[in-house]
């Protein structure tokens, strides 16, 4: 009774954080900021799903599973939105008007420059 | 109860993926789109899972293993599409 209460309160506020994930990816008004929402909040809802399915069959191989699938996507999950968000940032999608900081901007222009000329 | 919490968190998840598919749909530029892809990846992985639990069968998370794979090797590709098409742009 009480693992179940557990199962049902894991599986209500990762269903909560996904759609959270959606809403933002929505509402928010650039690239950067989707990221933001998207990346993190859809990681922890995988992984409370999957802690969830670990507890309700609590059996030896569907538990190594879950612990297969949890740390693959918390491996994963940054390394792809670093790849996303640098290359759609060099190729000059457009930032949001209101971003007062854009610390890569000087930093990277010279590099870029290199390339550009080579 | 666990019955009631699998039903709505399935009409969440719905409504997450139905989200997530406009933007696809709609989004200004490409890299909007990929986003939203990974997003897509994330919840039917999520609903994998909520599968496995509502079914019993503990075999759907041999799905969500392949399909958070292939969701990794989707964004590096598309984020090396992404460079590459601007590389020759210029």
């Amino acid at each position: 009774m009480i693992t179940e209460t557990i199962i049902a309160i894991l599986i209500v506020c990762a269903s909560l954080f996904m759609l959270l994930a959606a809403i933002g990816l929505i509402t928010f008004p650039d690239l950067p900021t989707r990221m933001h929402a998207t990346t993190k909040s859809g990681v922890l809802a995988v992984c409370l799903i999957m802690v969830a399915v670990g507890l309700y069959f609590s059996e030896t191989e569907i538990t190594a599973r879950v612990l297969a699938i949890i740390s693959f996507i918390l491996i994963t999950a940054p390394v792809a939105a670093h790849a996303i968000g640098r290359a759609a940032y060099f190729a000059g999608v457009p930032l949001w008007p209101g971003t007062t900081k854009d610390e890569l901007a000087e930093y990277y222009s010279a590099k870029e420059d290199q390339e550009n000329s080579r | 109860m666990l019955a009631h919490v699998i039903t709505f968190s399935y009409i969440s998840l719905a409504l997450a993926l139905l989200l997530a598919f406009y933007r696809m749909i709609r989004g200004p530029s490409f890299p909007d789109r990929v986003v939203a892809l990974e997003l897509i990846a994330s919840i039917v992985i999520g609903l994998f899972g909520l599968n496995a639990i509502d079914a019993g069968v503990g075999a759907y998370l041999d799905i969500a293993i392949v399909l958070a794979l292939t969701a990794f090797l989707v964004a590096i590709g598309f984020a090396r599409y992404i460079q590459v098409r601007q590389a020759c742009d210029n």
